[in-house]
Formats: C-alpha cells, sequence, structure tokens
C-alpha cells in the first residue's frame, strides 16, 4: 500500500521457515513428510459410533445426539461457547440442541490464524506480495498441522472455517433427506436441528445421522449474508455462562476418577534445574501420606487428599542444585543493560530514512524503559490427571498444545507421542501459563512411578508461583529528536529475553531466527517520522521467559507509546492530534479519533486530573485507549478507560466487551503493582499478596467501543492489553508531571 | 470422625481436626464449586457460606466447622436461581469463572448487610475476592442489578 514505511518486512520465526518449507521445525517438519494429506483426514472418523455421521473433524451426529468440536481451547476467553456457535449459524441449531467437546490432537485443526502473524507484511498491507505471503504461509501451516490455542486467533482461524463446517453439515443433511423422501434438496429447509419438508413434517438430524454416512459430503461454496445472521454480531449468552454461574461447571481440577489419588510436589526453585538430594523423613508419617517419589526436579508425595499431599510436600527437605541464571534480580538488569551489542542483535526491524542525521537536527530526547519479570497465575492452579497403563499415557489436562502434551509427556517417560491420549479441559485461566508444560512432564514422571493408578497433581498456589516461567524482563533505550513541532527522528532498541522462541524451543522445535514477538511495537509503528530505526537485542543467560497476554507487546508497547509522548511533550503538540495527524493508516486514525469522541478530549483537565492516550497494534488489532486519573489525598486514582478496538467484525459483542474491559484490567493492574523478583536463585513473590494484580478497589469504570473497518476479522483477547500501561503513565504525567519508565508503577508513585 | 451438613445433606468425615473446610468439600465429598486458589484468604474463589455467614473455607479448619450447616454456590439458590446468580448471568459476569463462586456468594452476603450499596461498598466488601480476568466492572453492574431485584431488602 502506498503509504505503508518501504522497508516494512519482518521476518517473524516462522516467516522464512514458511519460505523454505519447514525445515526448521523439527517436530513439524516430520509432521511435513507425513502424507499432505493429513490435515484433511477427520480424525472424528476413527471413534464414531455405529449409525453415526461426521461430515468434516467439527461435526459428529448420533442417532442420540449432536456434538461439536471445539478445536481452541477455553481458558475462559470464551471459544468454549462461539466455536460452536459459529457452527451453529450455518447449521441451524438451537444453542441447547448440541453438546460441545473440545478437539484432541490432529493435524485437522491445523491453526489457519497464524497465517498473518506469520507473513512478513503488517497487518495493514494489503499488497499482493503481503496476500501472497499469507498464502505461502497458511500452505505451510496446513503441512505442519500446528494445533494451538493463542496469538488472539481463534475467531480469525475459525470464522470462515467453523460457518463452513456447518454449512456442508447442512447440505449433506438436506440431501440425505431428499434422497429418502424423493422432495428436490433446493425445496427442503432446515430450522432448530431439523430438515422441513414442504408439508411442514420435521425429519431431525440425528433421524438422518445413518443414512448421511453414506454420501459423499456437499460442497458448499457460499456462506449466509451478515444479513441471515442469529448469533453473530448479537449479544448472546456464552454457553458456559450458566453453568459457571450454578457451580456446575467442572474444570480440570474439579475432575474426579475411581481410585483416585492426589500428588502435589516441591520443585527446585531454580528453574530448570534438579534435585540433588532429599530427606523425607518428616512428610513420611503425616496424615494421609502414601509415598514420597524423587522426580528430576523435585518430589512428590502421593496421598489421599491434596491438602494432606501439599503439606507434606512442604515438609521434605531438598537439596536443590544452583540456578544456571543469576541468582540476584539485579544482577538480571545489569546482564540487560549490558545487552544492546551486536552480539546479542536480533534484529534491525526498520531503518527509514536516516537516523544519525536527523538526530542531530533539532533537540535530543533520550530514555530508558524497564519492563519487569511478571507472572501469569491465573487462579486456576496448574494440574492434571494421568494414568499410565502398560498401553501408554492417558492425560486429562486444560492446555493449549495438544500436541505437544503428548510430546512433553511422551519424551518424560520414554513413550512415543501416540502413546499419549489427550484430553482437554476448561480451564480457570491461562494469559499464556498453559502454554507451559511443567504440571505435564511432572504429572509425567509422578504417573510412570504409580502405575495403573490415576493421579491427580495439583500445585500449590507457592509452587505455581516459583515455577511460573515469567513474561520477558525487557530494558528500552529510546532516542529521538523534534524540531519546529514535529518529530523528526526516532531510534528505538529493545533488549528482552526472547519468550515466543524459548517456548518454541521448550516445544521441541528449536528456531534460530530472531524472536518476532521482539519486533512487536517498534517494528509495526504506523507514525509518520521520516528517519526511523528499531532494533531488538536478545537477552541471554537469564531467568526463561515465556508468552503472557499479548508477549512482546506489552514491554514494546509501553516503551514505544510513552517514549512517543515525551517527544509529542517535547515538540509542543497534544497527545491525541500528534498521533491523529502522524498516523498514516486512515483506518487506524479512526481509532484513535473513536476513541477521542468517546472521551470528548478537549486537551489539559487542570485541578490534579489528568489523561494519557496510546495506540498499538498487535496481533493485526489496533487498540487506542484513554486513561483519566486524578491526584488524591490516597494516591493517583484511575478514574476511567475509554477503548476502541478495530476487529473487522465483532462476532460476539457481549464477550467482546467482557474481554476488552478484562484486558485493561490486566495490562492496568500489572503495571501498576506487579513483578517477579529473583533471590537465591527463585522468585520472591509466592502469592497473590506478593503479585495481585488489580482489585475490585483499584478498577475505573472501561467503556469501549468495537469498530470494524479492517478488511478482515480480528481478534481481541490479548491486544488491548498493550495500550493499558502507556495510556496510565502518559495520564500520570499529565496529572503530576512526572514520567513513570519503569513498571510496577508502585515502586514511583502510590495509587489509591 | 466429625459430621457436618452441607447444603442441607448430613455428611461424615474422616480427616485430621485441622484440615480446612475447602480440602474436605472438594476431595472428601465431591463439592467442587469452592475453588482451591491461594490457601491464605487472598483470593476468596473458596468462599461458602457458614450458617449462613460467608467465609473463606480455606482457613476454617474442621475441628471448627464440625456440626454447623454449611452452604455452597451449588445450593444458595435453593433449588432454583438466586437473584445474584440471575443478575450474573443477565449480565454475562464470568470469563473463566474459577472465582465466580466466591464472588457471588460474597456478594449475596454484602446485600444482606447492605442491600443498596454504592459502588464504595461493593469495593469496600468484594476486594477481597481476586478475579484474574478482570469482570470487576460486571460485577458492580451484577450487583446493583441484583439489589433492584431484591428490592433493596
Amino acid at each position: 500500500m502506498a503509504d505503508m514505511p518501504t522497508l516494512s518486512r519482518r521476518t517473524f520465526v516462522f516467516a522464512s521457515v514458511a519460505a523454505a518449507g519447514g525445515v526448521a521445525f523439527g517436530q513439524y517438519a516430520r509432521a511435513q513428510q507425513a502424507p499432505a494429506s493429513a490435515a484433511a483426514t477427520n480424525p472424528l472418523t476413527a471413534d464414531l459410533g455405529p449409525n453415526s455421521v461426521t461430515f468434516n473433524p467439527w461435526v459428529e451426529i448420533s442417532p442420540q445426539k449432536i456434538t461439536l468440536i471445539a478445536q481452541h481451547a477455553d481458558k475462559g476467553q470464551g471459544v468454549g461457547s462461539i466455536q460452536p456457535l459459529m457452527i451453529a449459524e450455518e447449521l441451524d441449531l438451537e444453542p441447547n440442541q448440541f453438546e460441545i467437546r473440545f478437539a484432541g490432537p490432529s493435524p485437522a485443526y491445523f491453526n489457519t490464524g497464524f497465517s498473518h502473524e506469520l507473513a512478513p507484511f503488517m497487518a495493514p498491507d494489503r499488497s499482493p506480495e503481503a496476500e501472497k505471503a499469507r498464502a505461502a504461509a497458511l500452505e505451510w501451516l496446513r503441512k505442519a498441522g500446528l494445533q494451538m490455542t493463542g496469538g488472539s486467533s481463534a475467531i480469525p482461524d475459525t470464522f470462515d472455517k467453523l460457518r463452513m463446517a456447518g454449512a456442508v453439515a447442512r447440505e449433506t443433511l438436506k440431501a440425505t433427506a431428499a434422497r429418502r423422501t424423493g422432495i428436490a434438496a433446493a425445496d427442503l429447509r432446515t430450522e432448530a436441528g431439523n430438515v422441513i419438508l414442504p408439508n411442514g413434517t420435521k425429519i431431525p438430524y440425528v433421524a438422518l445421522a445413518a443414512d448421511a454416512a453414506k454420501i459423499t459430503p456437499v460442497a458448499v461454496t457460499k456462506l449466509r449474508e451478515p444479513s441471515q445472521w442469529r448469533f453473530i454480531g448479537k449479544p448472546m449468552e456464552r454457553l458456559d455462562i450458566r453453568s459457571k454461574v450454578t457451580g456446575e461447571m467442572k474444570f480440570g481440577i474439579d475432575r474426579k476418577m475411581d481410585g483416585m489419588v492426589y500428588a502435589a510436589v516441591q520443585l527446585n526453585p531454580n528453574k530448570g534445574q534438579p534435585i540433588v538430594s532429599f530427606d523425607a523423613s518428616k512428610a513420611q508419617s503425616m496424615p494421609g501420606v502414601r509415598k514420597i517419589l524423587k522426580i528430576s526436579n523435585g518430589i512428590a508425595v502421593i496421598a489421599t487428599n491434596s491438602w494432606y499431599a501439599m503439606q507434606a510436600a512442604e515438609r521434605v527437605d531438598c537439596v536443590w542444585a544452583p540456578s544456571k541464571y543469576p541468582a540476584e534480580q539485579a544482577e538480571h538488569w545489569k546482564v540487560a543493560a549490558s545487552s544492546f551489542v551486536p552480539q546479542f542483535l536480533g534484529k534491525e526491524w526498520r531503518n527509514d530514512g536516516d537516523v544519525d542525521a536527523g538526530l542531530k537536527e533539532g533537540t535530543l530526547i533520550e530514555a530508558e524503559y524497564r519492563a519487569p519479570y511478571v507472572g501469569h497465575q491465573p487462579l486456576e492452579p496448574l494440574n492434571g490427571i494421568g494414568i499410565v497403563t502398560d498401553k501408554g499415557m492417558e492425560i486429562w489436562v486444560g492446555h493449549q498444545t495438544p500436541q505437544s502434551v503428548q510430546a512433553i509427556a511422551a519424551t518424560a517417560i520414554g513413550l512415543k507421542p501416540e502413546q499419549v491420549t489427550f484430553h482437554n479441559e476448561w480451564m480457570g485461566g491461562s494469559f499464556g501459563h498453559r502454554l507451559e508444560f511443567e504440571n505435564v512432564r511432572v504429572l509425567a514422571e509422578i504417573v510412570n512411578q504409580m502405575r495403573g493408578i490415576p493421579v491427580k497433581l495439583i500445585f500449590s498456589r507457592e509452587e505455581d508461583f516459583r515455577q511460573d516461567i515469567p513474561r520477558q524482563i525487557a530494558m528500552g533505550k529510546y532516542r529521538g529528536s523534534v524540531k519546529d513541532g514535529r518529530i523528526v527522528a526516532a531510534d528505538f532498541q529493545v533488549a528482552a529475553t526472547a519468550p515466543f522462541k524459548e517456548l518454541l524451543a521448550r516445544m521441541g522445535t528449536p528456531t534460530k531466527d530472531p524472536d518476532g514477538q521482539l519486533a512487536v511495537g517498534i517494528w509495526n509503528l504506523y507514525y509518520d517520522i521520516p528517519n526511523y530505526r528499531a532494533k531488538s537485542f536478545e537477552i541471554q543467560g537469564l531467568s526463561p521467559s515465556t508468552t503472557w497476554r499479548s508477549v512482546g507487546a506489552s514491554a514494546n508497547g509501553f516503551f514505544t507509546e510513552s517514549f512517543i509522548d515525551e517527544l509529542i511533550h517535547a515538540a509542543g503538540l497534544d497527545p491525541l492530534r500528534a498521533r491523529i495527524e502522524m498516523c498514516k493508516i486512515p483506518i487506524y486514525r479512526k481509532v484513535l479519533e473513536t476513541v477521542g469522541k468517546m472521551a470528548d478530549w478537549k486537551g489539559p483537565l487542570g485541578r490534579g486530573k489528568g489523561r494519557g492516550v496510546a495506540f498499538v497494534e498487535s496481533f493485526g488489532t489496533a487498540v487506542a485507549e484513554i486513561v483519566e486519573v486524578s491526584m488524591t489525598d490516597a494516591g493517583i486514582k484511575i478514574d476511567k478507560v475509554w477503548v476502541a478496538a478495530d476487529v473487522g467484525t465483532v462476532v460476539d459483542p457481549v464477550n467482546f466487551e467482557n474481554l476488552v474491559q478484562g484486558g485493561v484490567v490486566w495490562g492496568l493492574g500489572h503495571a501498576m503493582n506487579c513483578e517477579l523478583t529473583y533471590a537465591k536463585g527463585g522468585v520472591q513473590q509466592t502469592n497473590y499478596h506478593h503479585h495481585e494484580g488489580m482489585r475490585m478497589y483499584q478498577c475505573p469504570v472501561i467503556e469501549v467501543r468495537g469498530l470494524e473497518n479492517d478488511y478482515t476479522v480480528r481478534g481481541i483477547g490479548e491486544p488491548p492489553v498493550p495500550p493499558a500501561a502507556p495510556a496510565l503513565a502518559n495520564a500520570i504525567f499529565a496529572a503530576t508531571g512526572k514520567r513513570i519508565r519503569e513498571m510496577p508503577f508502585n515502586k514511583f508513585i502510590d495509587f489509591v | 470422625m466429625f459430621e457436618l451438613t452441607v447444603n442441607g445433606t448430613k455428611h461424615q468425615v474422616d480427616v485430621v481436626p485441622e484440615m480446612p473446610l475447602l480440602w474436605v468439600l472438594r476431595d472428601e465429598l465431591g463439592i467442587t464449586s469452592p475453588k482451591y486458589g491461594c490457601g491464605i484468604a487472598q483470593c476468596g474463589a473458596c468462599t461458602v457460606q457458614i450458617d449462613g455467614a460467608a467465609v473463606r473455607s480455606c482457613q476454617a479448619r474442621m475441628a471448627d466447622v464440625a456440626g454447623k450447616a454449611i452452604t455452597t454456590l451449588e445450593a444458595v439458590g435453593n433449588g432454583k436461581l438466586h437473584p445474584v446468580q440471575e443478575a450474573w448471568i443477565e449480565h454475562q459476569v464470568p470469563q473463566c469463572g474459577y472465582c465466580q463462586a466466591g464472588q457471588i456468594i460474597q456478594a449475596i452476603a454484602l446485600l444482606k448487610t447492605i442491600p443498596k450499596p454504592s459502588d464504595k461498598d461493593i469495593d469496600v466488601v468484594m476486594s477481597g475476592n481476586l478475579c484474574r480476568c478482570g469482570t470487576y466492572e460486571r460485577i458492580r453492574g451484577a450487583i446493583h442489578a441484583a439489589a433492584e431485584k431484591m428490592g433493596g431488602k
């Protein structure tokens, strides 16, 4: 597109891989050698009962019931509800007419939604070159068969394919009824789980299942128009709401099996390091204790109740191998500060104009920013149930990458991945935690020593904190110059541990490509700055880190949008108007204009009040936020937040609002109150009083508007997070004149 | 052996006197709406009613609650939805839902003492219940709606 920066290419971790045909992706490279039809094979066929039919990997109908498969895992974001409803939209089912089952591992559930993120073009770029790269990425994903929930991709992945799955099932049921009745399919219609004949006679879908299995699924070329939608875009009740309000919902931690015993663990707080020795004499005789086991990085107590297990696990004295990363937090920051050197360069993502010359013009502004390690700590602690028999291992655990669960569990106990049977569970939050494997590996090791007995493992909250692989630690060294009321040059350098690259390595698919997540927030900058350079450096030798809701943008968005605010201030401009004028993408400008209108932005408020604005595009979704604060005797109070986000199509509007509000609370709460720090090799924060995110009393009113100007449907789980912290920091500056450049902000200013 | 009444049903449990009620309910009796979140009264996910009062069940020792009447979310509506639950559904409060049993029971307790709470009252009483998904605004809205339904009584 004409107004895109010319040097707009990024090499996301997948990008070169996609071009080269998957060579860098160990596990998935193997998948590629499988028949190319693997992704086209329907995994539901294998376990189909008698007289039943499956039209595709998402729809199964038996004579008794209709089952819709939720491909993406539900960790609270609502996809356990909207996925089946998108099928039901075309299949003409009412919400109470089907059961929902989470998908098992299969390449048929490969995530098409990553194709945009993998192609090295910015989100708004619709050039033929960009579209071609996205198509190539999609083909690579099909061959790789990567099934993953994450990256705010669930809706982009499924919006077309689940409606198509429903439409194919509907048309095939109509064709079946046509055969049976001799009436042309064109004269049949469908409603509420029935095919309806011209005379009004209803044939339930379940009564057609056996015959439908005998015909080839009917090809469908056209989906219903938005004007025909019954669910999509309309306020609807999430299908999981009632069971969560009545207490009937069973999360993974609630499942029970006959003969089940409970396990709790004490693991080496020096992450990734083994246990040296232990003394269990105090724990052995404690009530309820059945057994104490050694596992590779700690001990497990088997007991008749999870409380007995946790009590005893704490009483085992363990000797740990020391950490491989610095034991003390101050050292982590020193390592971070020394990483802005060529040997740690991830990539130079942008180099527009002549930055060095531009920086010599006008007034030079320099600042250093910091983002600490942060925990995920969803309220449901890590857990899982497993059993090992001669046939292999069966595991029940809420997880975002089913195939990796199989691989990790199998590797831990010497099985083949296909010998591990995986069942997904409803999750009590994740925020990135359920992409990691600590509970999976530990559970495999435990049940392998308890063969034939089902074991439920629950991490104590303290153990969960200690083993939580945190958000990346990051520093920003930012420079810029302003002259004659405009930004002339900007030079943004970020050094951080590489969260996504490390996750891929732990999944068994290491890559040498730079971590594309560290580019988000510095590469995809849409302001008209004539001389602009952006580089990432990848810090080595610190704590492992991983994806934390919004990943790279959670730190980079804070750095960039705070520093842009500094430059705008130095140029003597209005923070919102300057952003709107500098923004080169028309639909993104509308996002900023919309949030300004919502807040009735008119410039400085005075009298101890201040407003800040920030804009970040992440995962293709543009989000602008305005935060208003006031100074009170008890500290800074956040009065209100306004959010505008463009997702192309708002699919589930009530849930959309809820997710945006939650994303803002997540972004603000952690920016204000949370960090994880290391001492003696372990994290010092071990429960919520050390790391509480946000509680009710700090929560502002959050007004949300969804825009639908983008050309394709986008996700909303993560994108509301990155603008929250900089909008708050900018508001605090407007109210107090104090510029906060490091999270958590409560180290520098008091909040109510 | 201890005896306790949960949701109107009498149970005998054979546990140590120090075992907190939460683990008796979950692991011994299979009543799973009270959730384990923190174990130290920092999150409120385990909140139940003991003789009508909202209590963190992770802190209530079996020896101290034996013989008392326990009510969990499963039974707060006496066989139908409690007005607070209705409001929770209408406002579509939950995301992951893990904290919501505790939130609802705490909200019922709030409305018992303050039938028409202000936002400030809600903040004061509800801030002990952590929601990592950030559904606080909807909780506020649902509590006001429930107060309305219950006629400020």
